[in-house]
């Protein structure tokens, strides 16, 4: 963590909790529901200031969500939470028929997405929620990279019209993003300069992805680090002026390798400029138990992976 | 046509309209090729019954904020619900023509983005208890009332179950769910596919206020609307006991005639026995 050592290291779940109750002031039309997860979401700083607009549901996920809907349908901002297997697996059809196409303004904020939730294992461990979440129609889907991020993803969620995914992790992340910093919606963001490969990270990897930069710059070459934390709708422009300006590209995400980042990204640059591009990802596997660190490096999404990608994907342009 | 007034409590005018809007669901099925024949002739006294005499709306501004709120969670019961939300002006009878077409308005189950005086987009099975709830959560405190009609196959979904529980644990008195009993489910009876009774008494287990009536007994139906309005404490639920595709003896109680629309000979028959001119015209 030598990158990142000196930075403000914050919860992405508590600035989404302050973030609710700060939309509750402006707005009483602001609404949240749980499913018997508000302390792990924290969801229970909104509960707390406004019990008569939050709603816990109990561990009924699908009612929750359609009950979220038909909250939307009445005219309410509604935001939505549980752990991510369980919000987006266990309710996909709930939220495909009854938010996404009836176009419901319900914005479902997950935690604990990824490999990081740590202990509770495979069963807890969303690893496919960006893959079936990208493949609703109309669906925005954005894994905030850090509290700052995190805060802007959820205000912009509450006034964009049309249901919103937003992954957040269990873990801490080090703050790299500024209050001052403009978020739009579909708006990917260079967080580091660089000529030789372009580095895309989302979440607890674009962190891995600074620090491979980092590594990679002792070996003289120039990484690029791009936040796409917008996976949906995807930054095409970014990712095309990145592939001419740097010819190799990795991804990198907590994520399996299917359906996530690396796919979004793929398809742009195999319609628009193919370039090489690896991808740092859970290779079809499912989770297990471990603390997080551990599972990071077990799995292999780690800044050495990131940067032996990067290498790999540079030798393959060079060809 | 004969005009019959737009909301009446007389029975006699219920009865005529539900008469009415038979002919035109037939019509617009048989025209489309395509829709739920058996499914949406069972439950059509229901929808007169909460159109005409129950619900407060108002068709020249469908999203007035003081409108009671419908959802059609049987969604594949469209067809009577276009025929009410045409007889009220909502939609026209280019697009009860146009039912189940590319361009419709009318898609083959509910979708509220493109058609008037739709509260919820359904059709998947489960999922308009729910979503009739949260509309209840959102008009807690007003006058505002949410009626949900349920199938009695549809019970075997378990997110009903879970609606049940938390409507319950709310005490969503402004909610109603109506359960049309028909008995038949596509591949069969229900009580043989997955036995779903007693339906009452798991719902009056769950904390609700139940009442079971004849759903094609336009007073019982009034009488227990009533009832679920005076009821402040706890959501109602009517189970109305129906017949699948009543109203036409070649359709009654018919499994097959779940999903299947009439030839033109089946309808001219219909017609008929609906008392109506047998034309083949346009719905």
């Amino acid at each position: 963590m030598t990158a990142t050592a000196s930075r403000r290291v914050l919860s992405t779940r508590e600035a989404y909790g302050r973030t609710l109750v700060r939309l509750g002031e402006l707005s009483r039309d602001v609404v949240v529901l749980d499913a018997d997860l508000s302390s792990s979401t924290q969801t229970s700083l909104f509960a707390a200031r406004f019990p008569d607009r939050f709603f816990n549901m109990g561990v009924s996920e699908q009612d929750m969500i359609c009950t979220a809907a038909g909250l939307s349908l009445s005219g309410k901002i509604v935001f939505a939470s549980s752990f991510a297997i369980f919000i987006t697996g266990r309710c996909w059809e709930q939220i495909r028929n009854s938010v996404a196409l009836p176009g419901c303004n319900v914005n479902l904020v997950a935690t604990h997405g990824g490999l990081t939730v740590g202990k509770d294992g495979a069963s807890h461990q969303a690893l496919e929620d960006i893959a079936i979440m990208r493949a609703i129609p109309t669906m925005t889907v954005i894994v905030p990279g850090d509290a700052v991020e995190t805060r802007k993803a959820v205000e912009a969620a509450a006034w964009y019209d049309g249901p919103v995914y937003i992954r957040l992790t269990r873990e801490n992340l080090p703050v790299i993003d500024s209050d001052e910093r403009p978020f739009r919606i579909g708006v990917g963001w260079e967080v580091r300069p660089g000529r030789d490969v372009t580095l895309f990270g989302i979440g607890l990897m674009l962190h891995a992805a600074l620090e491979a930069a980092e590594l990679l710059a002792h070996e003289g070459i120039s990484a690029r680090v791009v936040n796409l934390s917008t996976v949906k709708p995807v930054d095409e422009h970014i990712i095309v002026r990145c592939a001419v300006e740097t010819g190799a590209a990795v991804t990198a995400e907590e994520h399996n390798v299917c359906g996530g980042l690396g796919d979004a990204v793929g398809e742009v640059l195999l319609r628009r400029h193919p370039i090489p591009l690896e991808r740092v990802a859970v290779r079809d596997a499912f989770g297990r138990s471990g603390d997080p660190k551990e599972l990071l490096e077990y799995f292999e999404l780690t800044p050495q992976a990131v940067a032996a990608a990067a290498r790999r994907a540079i030798a393959r342009a060079k060809r | 046509m004969k005009l019959q007034p737009l909301r009446t409590r007389d029975p006699e005018q219920l009865r005529a309209i539900a008469r009415e809007l038979r002919v035109s669901i037939l019509r617009t099925i048989h025209h489309a090729a395509s829709g739920h024949t058996g499914s949406s002739l069972s439950c059509i006294d229901l929808l007169t019954c909460l159109y005409f005499a129950e619900l407060r709306h108002y068709p020249f501004q469908p999203d007035w904020p003081e409108r009671d709120r419908f959802v059609l969670s049987k969604g594949h019961a469209a067809p009577a619900l276009y025929a009410v939300l045409h007889r009220w002006g909502y939609i026209t009878s280019e697009d009860l023509a146009q039912l189940r077409q590319l361009a419709s308005i009318t898609q083959g189950h509910p979708d509220s983005r493109r058609c008037p005086g739709v509260e919820a987009s359904t059709g998947s099975l489960g999922q308009g208890l729910s979503v009739g709830h949260g509309m209840a959560l959102a008009l807690r405190g007003q006058a505002q009332r949410v009626y949900v009609l349920l199938g009695d196959g549809e019970l075997q979904e378990g997110q009903i179950w879970e609606a049940a529980m938390s409507a319950a644990h709310f005490r969503s008195a402004n909610l109603c769910a109506i359960v049309d009993a028909n008995r038949l489910q596509i591949d069969g009876l229900v009580a043989e596919i997955m036995n779903v009774e007693p339906i009452a008494a798991k719902f009056v287990a769950f904390g609700w206020n139940a009442l079971e009536i004849d759903g094609h007994d336009v007073e019982q139906i009034l009488r227990a609307l009533e009832q679920a309005r005076a009821t402040t404490d706890k959501p109602t639920v009517i189970v109305a006991r129906t017949i699948k595709g009543k109203g036409v003896s070649i359709f009654e109680n018919k499994v097959e005639w779940h999903g299947k629309a009439p030839n033109a000979a089946q309808l001219e028959r219909a017609l008929r026995e609906l008392g109506e001119p047998p034309t083949a015209a346009a719905p």
